[in-house]
């Protein structure tokens, strides 16, 4: 399904843009530090004028991956391609193409909001006015403090400073490192609006986030887990793709019934979300009244049950124990 | 070119903006140079005397006299015995005991010789030393009073035949510790500036991230490297125009030799440093790393440089350690240059040593600088 799904998007692009040329190409990348694989043979596309997402919690490889294509680390091998120009060979026009915002705060704190923006359209030989247009909606918002230091200014609105810093050269693919960590709620869904705003001006945009809730507002989005690539797909596509009828369950005591579900033989997954529960059976006619008499058995207390859509939550959860089971496959094999 | 203008821009930006680091680089030099002569003197002084006298007589007076007359010697008490002396000693209260025996002048007078007993504390050698020879040189004094006094008329037949020594001290006529000191305490300020606020300055981007969003811009290596040389060396060569003037109102010495040939060595001996400093930002990934390298540095710089004592009475593997730091070299011509009067003729030899010190620092550097990890 997800070979088709591919082959659609491919054809799509390259009818509405004789282009053969994709924003970002990944081949095949592998970065080891030691021992440890913090890039395991990660491939990926994506399409210019696209919002990607990569998605996957701390220590995934993301801002490994990040690093690589923005010039600023090297593969140990496989390809990089940005913009058309290898990451290796040609980083000298990558730099001048590519807009980068590392995950940590990485502006002159000792300059003025001013200052800053000032200083980084200069050395990209451009001026504030030049490119007004593509940061206007955003530094209208930080610009009552222009002449306050970078270091003084509260942390949403440094995440919007710091994109300003990484637009004013109007670049062809920004890179944002998990823009959205450690902001809070109304800062998130108004940073993801500027970045949905930015891609109307036909900016590629990579962005990170260990935020599930954030990938569904992606073209397209890909899950890493342990320096592995699991899916890249359209968000819809890849709750789509899960395989089984999901179920949400509550009752008084959660606790004990997420306890006894784990145990139970019929039951495939059960995962905690929140104040429900998230299950799975392993047959596959399961319906709600299966799961009724399933709970039966331990005499929950005010125990509901109903049928839930899949979140990329739920398809992530889900595929990292497949790749997790997968992997202990491997090392019994291999042990024997 | 026009990159590199906006890069220095905003450097000297930063480097107005941090108060802290503006006073450390100007105030507190201007007044390590005031404050550090006064302080470090190697000249011996107030030496604490106990003085056991077990004869009592007039002789033994007119000695404690001209011991405490000499304005070298303090006496710190006059026990009764040698014991009481040490007390003095374990007590930290005297550094010498003199101590004369009992029949002191019978023998003098009588047999025209007598020996004194000296004991020294030696914890402090350079005091024990020094002190132990000016204590001799008030004896041997006070017994060629006596030769005079007493013998001279008995035996005026025959005047001993003495060789006597004047001597004069050139290029610091009144052999002050000063003159000796301050140019070193000038180049020592000069390294702080040069070599280590640079280091901090460039680990200080590290450690706060700030390298990363310039290294995906299109600055180049050079570029960014000479955006931080340039402004410490223009820095440098203030303070060190500061430090001149300090010591021409303060000390009132003013360089014999060219002002030229001295800003010349300032301004390669500088650029060495900032390699320096370069290099060692290359190996630090925090400020706290870059503090610990610089001071290992530091230290070696200031004890084995000829800052305190010779290098000529260095061990012979010491010498030649000295010999590859930049700063015996500098300190060495700042002194040629500002005691002595030298000319580039006397210390060119000195300015190809320190230009190899800056091209294999900064080569070093930049070599093991990199954009990419």
């Amino acid at each position: 399904m997800m070979v088709t799904l591919k082959l659609v998007c491919t054809e799509k692009f390259f009818g509405q843009n004789n282009s053969f040329m994709s924003a970002v190409t990944l081949k095949n990348c592998i970065k080891k530090y030691g021992d440890f694989v913090a890039v395991d043979d990660v491939s990926f596309e994506v399409q210019k004028g696209e919002l990607f997402g990569l998605i996957g919690p701390d220590g995934a490889g993301k801002t490994s991956v990040f690093r690589i294509l923005t010039t600023l680390l090297l593969a140990d091998s496989g390809t990089a391609i940005v913009e058309g120009h290898d990451v290796v060979k040609e980083f000298q026009e990558i730099r001048n193409k590519v807009g980068y915002m590392p995950g940590k705060f990485s502006l002159y704190q000792d300059l003025t909001v001013q200052e800053n923006l000032e200083f980084f359209a200069t050395i990209f030989g451009t001026t504030i006015e030049e490119n007004y247009e593509l940061i206007k909606d955003i530094y209208d918002q930080i610009k009552p403090f222009s002449n306050r230091r970078a270091g003084k200014l509260s942390g949403g609105m440094k995440q919007k400073l710091a994109l300003c810093c990484a637009l004013i050269h109007k670049p062809e693919v920004l890179f944002l490192d998990e823009p959205t960590t450690g902001v809070d709620v109304v800062s998130r869904s108004e940073f993801w609006q500027m970045l949905i705003k930015l891609k109307e001006q036909k900016i590629t945009i990579v962005v990170s986030t260990p935020y599930m809730d954030e990938a569904k507002l992606c073209d397209r989005i890909a899950l890493m887990q342990n320096g592995k690539i699991m899916s890249v797909d359209e968000p819809k596509n890849i709750i789509k793709s899960f395989p089984k009828t999901l179920f949400a369950a509550k009752a008084k005591n959660i606790y004990k019934l997420l306890q006894d579900f784990r145990t139970d033989k019929e039951i495939e997954s059960c995962d905690a979300f929140g104040e429900f529960i998230h299950i799975t059976l392993i047959s596959e006619d399961a319906n709600e009244e299966r799961v009724k008499e399933i709970a039966k058995k331990y005499n929950p207390e005010n125990f509901k049950v109903k049928i839930i859509e899949p979140t990329i939550e739920d398809t992530f959860i889900r595929l990292m124990r497949e790749q997790n089971n997968l992997g202990e496959l491997k090392e019994i094999v291999n042990g024997k | 070119m026009k990159l590199l203008r906006f890069i220095l821009q905003k450097e000297f930006r930063q480097i107005f903006r941090d108060k802290t680091i503006l006073a450390m680089m100007f105030v507190v030099p201007t007044m390590q140079l005031i404050i550090l002569p006064l302080a470090a003197n190697f000249e011996v002084k107030n030496v604490n005397i106990a003085y056991v006298d077990h004869d009592h007589s007039s002789y033994s007076q007119k000695l404690i006299n001209k011991i405490g007359s000499s304005g070298y010697f303090h006496i710190a008490g006059t026990p009764d015995s040698y014991l009481g002396g040490l007390k003095l000693i374990e007590t930290g209260e005297a550094d010498l005991i003199l101590e004369i025996p009992s029949g002191f002048e019978r023998n003098l007078v009588r047999e025209g010789s007598q020996k004194v007993n000296i004991a020294a504390d030696a914890i402090n050698g350079t005091k024990s030393n020094i002190g132990n020879a000016y204590l001799n040189v008030v004896l041997a004094d006070f017994s060629r009073d006596l030769d005079i006094r007493f013998k001279l008329p008995q035996t005026s037949s025959i005047s001993p035949s003495l060789i006597t020594l004047t001597s004069t001290n050139w290029y610091n006529p009144r052999a002050e510790y000063k003159y000796y000191m301050v140019p070193g305490i000038l180049v020592l300020l000069l390294t702080l500036i040069g070599g280590f606020i640079t280091a901090l300055n460039i680990v200080k981007e590290k450690e706060i991230g700030t390298i990363e969003q310039i290294n995906v811009t299109p600055i180049q290596k050079w570029q960014f490297i000479l955006g931080k040389l340039i402004p410490f060396w223009i820095v440098g060569m203030i303070v060190f125009t500061v430090g001149l003037i300090v010591m021409y109102l303060i000390y009132g010495i003013f360089p014999m030799g060219s002002l030229a040939v001295l800003y010349l060595f300032g301004a390669v001996y500088l650029i060495a440093l900032l390699g320096l400093g370069l290099l060692i930002s290359t190996f630090a990934d925090t400020q706290l790393q870059a503090m610990f390298i610089a001071f290992f540095f530091m230290m070696i710089f200031m004890l084995m440089s000829g800052f305190f004592t010779s290098t000529d009475s260095m061990p012979n593997w010491a010498r030649t350690m000295s010999e590859f730091t930049p700063v015996t070299h500098f300190i060495k011509v700042v002194r040629l240059i500002v005691l002595k009067g030298s000319g580039l003729n006397e210390v060119g030899k000195e300015l190809f040593y320190l230009s190899i010190f800056a091209v294999v620092l900064n080569a070093l550097a930049i070599y093991n600088y990199k954009k990419t990890s």
